[in-house]
This record gives C-alpha cells, structure tokens and sequence, in this order.
C-alpha cells in the first residue's frame, strides 16, 4: 500500500506562483481524478511528485519516502508525463529494456508490459515511427516495468481515438482494482467522471476542491428537471409561484430548477395537470467544472 | 500481473549498465564511430600522400625536426570534434526528445545519472581514441615508407608516448564535450562551444594578452596538444604536463556540468 501525500506543496517560477500550498493525499485502491484548467499547475505538481522540479516549499512523500530516496523508483512508482519522451531512435524494446537495467529489474518484464500494451508486434520498431497511440501505450508498459504501487499519468488520453480512451480507462482502473494509487490528470471533467473515484480541483495553483466524484457532483451540478405537459405556459406560472425557476427548454419543454422533481410531481397532480414526461438531469460535469473554476481564485481549499 | 522481484536497491553497476544498453541501441552512435575512422583516418593518408614532396622540398633545418609520428597524428583536429559530438550526444540526445524526464524517474539520483553517462563517454573515448591513433600512425608510417621518407615504428622513442597522449587528449575532449552538453542541454549550443574552444580561441591566441599564455599552454589544439609530437617542442618541453593542465580544465568543466545537473529541474 503506496499512499502519495502531498503537503503544502509550493512551486515558485520567478514572481509567479504556479502551485500554491497545495495539500492532498493519492490513496491506494482507487483513481484520483486531477482536473483544472490548462495552466493550473497539473503538471507542475507531478513533476515535483516526482522529483524532476523541486519545490519551492511544501513536501511529497511516496509511502512515506522522498522520490529521490526510493531504493528501487520503478517498484513504487510509474509516472508517463509525456508520451514523446522517448528517443525516437531507439526500439520500443531497447527503450524499455535500458528502463528495466536501469532498476535491476529482470529482462522479462519487458516481454511482459510490451504484451500488456499490445506492443508486441512493434516492439523491434524504432519509436520515432510511433502514432500517438502507439507512444503513449509504450509510455504505459514503462510506467507497469516494475509493477508500481503507485501510478502517476498526465493527460494519458490526449489526442486518442475512441477504442484507445477506452483502453487506458479500463487499465486505470484494473490498476487500482489491484489495489495501487492511481493519479490521472485532465482537463476534461467528463473524462475523470468516467474513470476517477475521487476528485482533486486545482486552478491557478490552488487547491479548490478535494472530494469523492459523487459528492462533488452532488454539491456542485446544480440539478434541474425536465418536464413536458400539454399546457407549458399556464404550468410554468403555477411553478414559478411556488417558487420554481422556470425556463423554456428543446420542444416546447420546461427546464425547471429549485425544486425537487417529487414536488414538481406532486404540483402536477394537485392541479391536475397530465405530464407527458418528468426528467431529473444530472448536473452536466463540464457545467460543475466551469463553475468551479471560473474564479479559481475567490475559492478556498476544501477538505474532503 | 506477476510480482517482481528485485534487489533491495539500486547499485550504481545497474545505471551503468543501463546506460550502455540506451548508447549502443542508437544507430547514431555507430554511425557517429564509423565517420570518426572514415574521416580521422581519410585524413591521415590524404595529408600523408603530399609528404614525399614536402620532404624534399624541406631544408635542412626543416628534416631535422621531421617528426613522422605528428604527421600521423594530426587527423586529431578533426577527429576531437567528432569525437566530441559522441560526447555531446550522450547528454544533449535526451534533452532535445524529453527522454531525460523519463531517465530521471527511473534513477533520481542524479550525481549517479551522470556519472554513469561520464563513464560510458569516457570508455567509448578511450575505446575509440586509441585505436583511431594507433591505425593512424601504422597508415601514415606506411604511406610515408612507400614515398621513401623517413617514417618512425612502434618501438621508435616517443612513439607510444604521443599514440597514448594522443588517445587520452581525444577522452578528455569527450568528456569536455559531455559537460558542456549537460550545462547547455541543447546539441547545436554544446558543438559551438566546443567549436569555439577547439579552433577558435587557439586561431586568436595570439591576440591574448600575456598574462593569459598560461591557458594557452594548456589549451586544446595549443600547448595540450603538444603531446602528439616526438620531436621536443621547445616551447613545450613536458607535453604531458600541458595534457595534465587540460585534463584539469576538463574537470573543473565536469564539476560544473555535476553541480547544475543536480540543481536543475527537468
Ligand atoms: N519551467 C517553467 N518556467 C516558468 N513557468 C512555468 C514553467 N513550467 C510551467 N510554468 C507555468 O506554470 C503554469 C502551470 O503549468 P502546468 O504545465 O503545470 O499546467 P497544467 O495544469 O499542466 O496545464 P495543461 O492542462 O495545459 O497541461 C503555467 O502558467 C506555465 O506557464
Ligand atoms: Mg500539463
């Protein structure tokens, strides 16, 4: 169990602070989805998780360990940054092999992760030719050469087809069914609602939330309910005099919000008006996100 | 997945030896080996080929200080530049595709990172270096024989001195090469430098004030080279003294390229 705790973490590029005292914990067991906008410090974050950039302030600890103090790095972390990192030059085989040599871990594993990531059929291919796709599965089989408890990947899903999502979707979470720490970054809140189990926000480098996905959801999409009846316009009064917001939706439909779909039924039925259909939406995630990062600023960090 | 079972930590062999894996898995790097033996021997008989008329055209004065062995050796010019791009590379390669980010992940200590990276550059330098000077000077002895000008053997005094100095000038150069490409990070940056330091600055030698002769006796293509000839040079009369006084230099470079390497971020 590799838990990663991030402490005050502060990064500094001359006067402008691109991480801002920043405080959350990767637990084992489940995804941790890593969401702002772009430029919010997502990878700046991960870059001083692992020891590429040092913080200005704050700390990171790895089952209780510097990055830079770990005996074996790839047995207790994986992280793929950026899927270009490769030398284009050499073979998938040979860049994972000099990875493997590098930890003492044994040559079969490369086999392994190259199976793993369906790369067995490129593997004597040099990776200069590589699609997208295909550098960032080899950029997965280097984060699984030494079966880390812990997984660290930074816009995995950047610029790939539908099929290839869906892969690294399922991978992520395979990985924390087995029980490791995943952390996965993005912009996009749809993505993380289909893969991550819990959700930490940061924009312009501060913390804004830190929460399960289905809380966040919950306290952040503000719900609203589709209905559709014969009579929109004299059912639209009676709502907005019980207290309702109303606004005209697709079809004729009503869009209402501030009041539960159980009231609005039970509205219906008291004045007797047939409803062709009563829908509850669930708050659009984007809508959550932009919402939440529209002034990251005004926002202060908040506990899960 | 299977469980993998390691050593309980990393020795310093493992980053060595991974190190080697990523050098000799670029084509570039035999390519960059094969041009150092075309051109640094090409050279050598090209320059030796003109010998039999220089020789008899020569004054007196001028056979006297007849140093076959120089003549041989000199592709040097040349061949440190060549060798120097190997060096380079061996830093320079995995900055300019990000690989460097990937490389740190899996050896974050970085004084080890480096060092492994030295040792790989300073191996293939002597590797490369003293072979390129031995069939240097067996090619040049040959063509000059076959011209019937004096021409030196092995066992001539001061011959393997000057291949031996000469093979060690060309690793220094290396590894000078290998520590300005880890303090510049960028391939065209680090060739100019050591262009600069290799040609330039001995072609404006002669420009520098007096107080700055001592840097010139131990400058590469200067005074440091003084270690290729057999005939003494008066100006220079312990060649490997000035090589020394190079190789010092060469350090106090690497010292640099270790310090900001470990500072830097990626
Ligand atoms: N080396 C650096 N020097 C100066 N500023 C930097 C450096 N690296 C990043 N920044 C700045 O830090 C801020 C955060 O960048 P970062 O790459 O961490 O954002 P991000 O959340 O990963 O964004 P994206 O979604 O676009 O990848 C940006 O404003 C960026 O310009
Ligand atoms: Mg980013």
């Amino acid at each position: 169990m590799t838990t990663i705790e991030i402490r005050g973490l502060t990064k500094r590029y001359g006067p402008d602070t691109v991480v801002d005292d920043v405080s959350f914990s990767v637990e084992p067991g489940q995804v941790t989805g890593f969401l702002g906008p772009n430029g919010a410090g997502k990878s700046t974050t991960m870059k001083m998780i692992t020891g590429l950039a040092t913080p200005t302030q704050g700390t990171v600890r790895i089952g209780g360990r510097h990055y830079r103090d770990l005996p074996v790095p790839l047995t207790t972390v994986g992280a793929l940054l950026d899927a270009g990192a490769v030398h284009g030059g050499r073979t998938a085989r040979d860049h994972l092999l000099a990875l493997a040599v590098s930890n003492g871990l044994p040559r079969r594993r490369v086999g392994e992760v190259l199976a793993r990531t369906g790369l067995e059929g490129v593997a004597g291919k040099r990776a200069g030719g590589f699609s997208l796709g295909m550098r960032q599965r080899l950029g997965i089989a280097a984060t699984l050469l030494g079966d880390p408890q812990a997984l660290i990947f930074d816009e995995p899903v950047n610029g790939l087809d539908p099929e290839g999502i869906r892969w690294i979707r399922d991978l992520m979470r395979s990985l924390a069914r087995e029980g490791r720490s995943v952390l996965v970054s993005s912009h996009l809140m749809s993505e993380m609602a289909q893969s991550a189990d819990h959700l930490v926000v940061i924009g312009r480098g501060r913390l804004i939330a830190d929460t399960g996905m289905s809380e966040f959801l919950r306290a952040n999409g503000e719900g609203t309910v589709l209905v559709r009846t014969r009579e929109p316009g004299a059912f639209a009064v009676r709502l907005t005099a019980a207290g309702a917001a109303v606004r005209e939706g697709l079809e004729s439909s009503l869009v209402i919000s501030g009041m539960s779909s159980d009231d609005i039924g039970a509205l219906a039925a008291f004045h007797g008006v047939a409803l062709s259909e009563l829908t509850p939406q669930r708050a659009s995630l984007e809508d959550a996100f932009m919402q939440l990062t529209r002034d990251s600023v005004e926002y202060e960090g908040r506990a899960a | 997945m299977s469980t993998v079972a390691t050593a309980p930590t990393v020795t310093f062999a493992d980053t060595l030896r991974a190190e080697w894996v990523k050098f000799r898995s670029l084509r570039s790097t035999w390519s960059t080996l094969a041009c150092l033996f075309l051109v640094g021997l090409g050279i050598t008989a090209l320059a030796m080929s003109s010998a039999g008329t220089d020789y008899a055209n020569a004054t007196a004065a001028e056979r006297a200080a007849w140093d076959p062995t120089n003549l041989s050796l000199t592709t040097y010019i040349v061949a440190q530049l060549i060798i120097g791009v190997l060096g380079i590379l061996i830093v320079t390669s995995e900055y300019a595709t990000g690989l460097m980010q990937t490389s740190l992940m899996a050896t974050p200590r970085r004084h080890r990172l480096l060092a492994a990276k030295v040792v790989v550059a300073a191996a293939v330098a002597v590797a490369a270096g003293q072979v390129l000077m031995l069939t240097s000077f067996l090619l040049g002895q040959a063509v000059l024989s076959a011209q019937d000008v004096p021409s030196a053997t092995l066992r001539d005094p001061g011959v393997l001195s000057a291949i031996g100095g000469g093979g060690l000038y060309l690793t220094a150069i290396a590894l000078l090469a290998a520590g300005l490409g880890t303090i510049i990070r960028a391939t065209a940056g680090a060739l100019a430098t050591l262009v600069s330091i290799v040609f330039l600055v001995p072609a404006l030698a002669g420009l520098f004030p007096s107080w700055l002769q001592g840097l010139v006796d131990v400058w590469p293509t200067q005074g440091a080279a003084a270690v290729f000839a057999t005939v003494p040079d008066p100006d220079y009369p312990h060649p490997w003294l000035n090589l020394g006084g190079m190789c010092l230099g060469v350090a106090a470079v690497l010292v640099a390229a270790f310090v900001v390497f470990s500072r830097r971020d990626v």
